[in-house]
């Protein structure tokens, strides 16, 4: 066991040495317009840098508002109450995870823009030539609110997730102490989900870091701009690399004084089997309020895109590509592959650092999470230069192996998150009953954990999936001969600026990822009373 | 493909994912063994070394190329491998390739990438009577003893489209009017990182000098009608609603909306003035999309042969009707009412060497000049 989770991890972290190759090579050849050692840094530091780090803690100021609001916000209400359209906004708030933030953002630019329908419609109407009223969705701010959108899913289904196990019981702690509703919120149970929530947003935050498509597409400069920038325009990639570890050092540390923080709390309830939630009936205007909250999420989240890109594929006429059921396919395959390996590979991972309780396995898992926040291009950069390092590059052209090794390390946090938290949940006394009737580590495992701990492993896999199929400037960098996805077939679309065409794959990327989410709400409902 | 190969592929590319393989069995009790096995037989590989084969790397992402492939393979009987991407994700992929690659042609979208591809030792020379005759020297690179390393195939220029409404032509018929303070809060271009702004620049440097450049480049930035954002299209959708009056756009953007049928494009089309910069001057920028033969191309003789149909009358055609580019070649019988309607310009006349020379000195100019 302790050699294979220590194989894994090594495999895992290798393509993050790759990155390390530039700083061992000379840079040679008479192309490069080498400005000297640190000149390319020196330039970005002194001209776009401070501009780029500024726009980057908003914006991360704002999607992590944004994603709370919306993800605790809704969580809450349908773990514990019970209103009007409960039933189906308990499963297709979690639908926007479908779709890509570049797609989101194409989108949201188009409907909301000068010259889209709805601006172009308002100065119709009020016989103006300008709205100087209506804010620029080409903006920091629109981009908040798009990637709030897209986003917020994965703190409402971590979250979801950590209410649903607990409040029953929390809700009869909180009468016993004469909390009110809200007081009861924001004294035990928001601080009791707190490792879920951190999760959630510490995902999606990650995904914003990682971001370059959506940001540039909304002209918004974050540090993912100065990265490729150093990258593209200077063909420094030592400057790339030197930003990009400076950007892992970063979350790095966030989750260091998270987790210092959380040490000094301890999570597991000490119940042995917790009663189901009894979800309390709203009326009136509280019903009506929960609806409109939850109703209004799911309207601007993904009511209006899919509507604004079925509008599209209406406007284009309904004209297939002859390829495009192998990008379809070829998508599927990737994502449900990478999923089940990265889910396995989590729980070997999350479990060797549970069973050994070793500090040192636990920062391991930490830093291999790392490799979420970090641009997919640059990963497949360190990928490639560790391939050319051992003169084996050209496999890629052969095998699609390489590009699921990517989104492996790429995604590892996905299912380590969940299946972490899915494991903090169950308390240590469990495992102590377990060992006390005879039960091997591996038979606790299977019999009492793996039950337990069936939703979390589910959120991760989805997480994965749907992660996988939206996944891009790897996927291009490293797919082999006539290999395209769906994703990379809307990449070509749009690097061509034919948005309307897009819709097809844009709007089967989004179907496919509905497919394990049906499952999962599915198997979420089937298994309330864990 | 058959049973028999890709069991045998499966057995072969298995092996190295065995230690992989042992710890999932561990925990999922071998189902992922069978979906591990199932997995290496769909995505056996489609790459292997067969004769009548050629493997492209290509930075053009336009969707009517598919057609100009597809004439190739049917003439030949060679079937063309494709991997799609960014030219610089490209340009990556063949340094970490290094000998082993299995790249036969490189094709590139940018002057500068091309030129920057060749530095790095990515094209090897060869030796085309026809290519040579057919592609004007200051379209290809410079011909060596053993060769010549890349041709261009056709060619794209950047031009200025303007809201007939609000903007006298006379007004920005050059690039340096656009950034002149007449044209205040009227300018918008797409990011000055693009490639194409770039070579613009580029270009700009070697005619004008840096301080000078850079002067523009200042002008511009105060003159913009917004910050920039968005690919050519949008900036000349925004032309047309009024949200900007002036903008810097590829041609083939701008000729695509003048042929579309559609009503809405049509309507756009109606509130645009056309301009090619530079008439009195300079010229007009253009820039390149071409390609080589990869350093260590497995099949050589394909290669060439695939860049010679590019250059032949029918592929030149091609890249004229179907991507609204113009053809290198002289004389191409072209069935394009869009690029008719435009007629002939003054071309810029500034080598490759200089664009792709000074594109980290244009990056430079533009962020102090805060041109984002």
């Amino acid at each position: 066991m302790h050699r294979v989770v220590a194989l894994i991890a090594l495999m895992l972290s290798l393509p993050l040495l790759g990155l390390f190759i530039p700083f061992f090579q000379t840079p040679t050849e008479a192309s490069s317009v080498d400005l000297g050692a640190q000149a390319t840094l020196l330039h970005l530091w002194q001209f776009v840098l401070g501009d780029y780090l500024v726009s980057t803690f908003v914006l991360l100021c704002g999607v992590g508002g944004g994603i709370f609001v919306l993800g605790v916000g809704n969580a809450w209400l349908v773990a514990n109450y019970q209103f009007p359209g409960k039933k189906i906004f308990e499963w297709a708030l979690i639908l926007p995870l479908a779709i890509p933030t570049y797609v989101m953002a194409y989108l949201f630019v188009d409907v909301l823009q000068f010259s889209g329908p709805l601006q172009t419609m308002l100065r119709q109407m009020l016989g103006t030539d300008s709205l100087w009223f209506f804010p620029d969705p080409r903006s920091l701010g629109g981009a908040m609110w798009s990637f709030s959108f897209c986003l917020y899913p994965y703190v409402y289904l971590i979250a979801r997730t950590a209410f649903l196990d607990r409040s029953g019981r929390l809700s009869e702690a909180a009468e016993t102490l004469g909390y009110s509703g809200m007081q009861a919120f924001y004294r035990l149970v928001l601080p009791m989900a707190r490792p879920a929530i951190f999760a959630g947003m510490a995902l999606a935050l990650m995904e914003v870091l990682a971001d370059y498509g959506a940001v540039s597409y909304f002209g918004v400069e974050t540090f993912a701009t100065g990265i490729f920038k150093a990258w593209l325009s200077f063909s420094d990639r030592l400057a790339a690399v030197q930003l990009s570890l400076g950007l892992l050092i970063f979350v790095g540390l966030i989750f260091y004084i998270e987790q210092s923080n959380r040490a000094r709390l301890r999570y597991a309830s000490s119940g042995v089997i917790q009663r189901a939630v009894l979800p309390k009936s709203l009326r009136g205007r509280k019903a009506f309020w929960a609806f409109a909250f939850c109703g209004a999420t799911l309207l601007c989240s993904f009511i209006v895109p899919a509507l604004a890109l079925i509008n599209l594929l209406w406007q284009q006429g309904f004209s297939m590509d002859v390829r495009y059921l192998q990008w379809l396919t070829n998508s599927f395959w990737l994502s449900c592959v990478t999923a089940l390996i990265s889910v396995a590979c989590a729980v070997a991972l999350a479990y060797a650092a549970r069973l050994t309780k070793s500090r040192t396995l636990v920062w391991a898992n930490r830093l291999l999470g790392l490799g979420y926040a970090l641009p997919g291009a640059v990963l497949a950069v360190g990928i490639l230069s560790l391939l050319g390092l051992i003169q084996a590059a050209w496999i890629m052209s052969a095998t699609s192996w390489v590009l699921i090794y990517a989104y492996l390390i790429r995604f590892l946090s996905s299912s380590l998150q969940s299946v972490e938290t899915g494991l903090s949940r169950i308390t240590p006394s469990m495992d102590g009953t377990a060992a006390l009737l005879g039960a091997t580590p591996f038979q606790a495992m299977r019999d009492i954990h793996f039950p337990l701990l069936k939703r979390s492993l589910l959120t991760g896999g989805l997480f994965v999936f749907v992660d996988v199929m939206k996944e891009l400037p790897a996927t291009l960098l490293l797919r082999p001969f006539n290999f395209d996805t769906l994703a990379v077939a809307t990449y070509q679309l749009a690097a061509d600026e034919r948005l309307a065409e897009l819709a097809l794959p844009s709007l089967t990327i989004v179907l496919a990822g509905l497919v394990p989410v049906i499952v999962l709400s599915r198997a979420m409902s089937g298994s309330k009373r864990y | 493909m058959s049973s028999k190969i890709s069991s045998k592929i499966s057995s072969k590319t298995g092996s190295p994912f065995s230690a992989t393989r042992q710890a999932a069995s561990q925990v999922t009790h071998g189902l992922a063994v069978s979906l591990f096995m199932a997995a290496t037989v769909w995505f056996a590989p489609a790459w292997a070394d067969k004769s009548a084969e050629l493997n492209l790397y290509s930075a053009r992402h336009y969707q009517t190329d598919e057609a100009l492939y597809n004439e190739f393979t049917k003439k030949t009987g060679i079937k063309i491998n494709r991997i799609e991407a960014s030219d610089n994700a490209l340009i990556e992929r063949l340094k970490s390739e290094g000998a082993k690659s299995p790249a036969d042609v490189i094709l590139l979208v940018d002057a500068a990438r091309l030129w920057r591809a060749e530095s790095d030792g990515l094209f090897q020379p060869i030796q085309s009577d026809y290519l040579e005759a057919r592609i004007a020297p200051n379209l290809r690179s410079q011909a060596q003893p053993e060769g010549v390393k890349w041709f261009g195939f056709s060619t794209r220029a950047r031009v200025i489209v303007y809201n007939k409404a609000r903007i006298q032509a006379s007004d920005v018929d050059s690039y340096e009017k656009l950034a002149e303070p007449r044209n205040k809060g009227q300018v918008c271009t797409r990011s000055g990182s693009h490639p194409y702004m770039l070579s613009l620049v580029g270009a700009m440097i070697d005619r004008e000098g840096v301080p000078t450049t850079e002067a523009w480049a200042r002008g511009m930035v105060a003159n913009m009608a917004r910050a920039p954002r968005g690919g050519d299209t949008d900036q000349i959708k925004a032309v047309a609603s009024g949200e900007c009056g002036v903008a810097l756009t590829n041609s083939y953007y701008f000729v695509r909306m003048l042929r579309s049928k559609k009503p809405e494009d049509q309507a756009l089309i109606a509130k645009l003035g056309f301009i090619w910069p530079n008439q009195q001057t300079s010229g007009t920028h253009i820039n390149i999309a071409g390609g080589g033969v990869a350093k260590n191309a497995p099949h050589p003789a394909a290669a060439k042969k695939f860049l010679e149909y590019l250059a032949s009358d029918a592929a030149q055609a091609y890249f004229a009707d179907g991507n609204n580019e113009w053809p290198v070649v002289a004389n191409i019988k072209v069935n394009n009412d869009g690029l008719t309607k435009l007629g002939t310009f003054k071309i810029e006349n500034v080598s490759v060497a200089a664009m792709g020379r000074n594109q980290v000195e244009a990056q430079k100019i533009l962020d102090r000049a805060r041109f984002k």
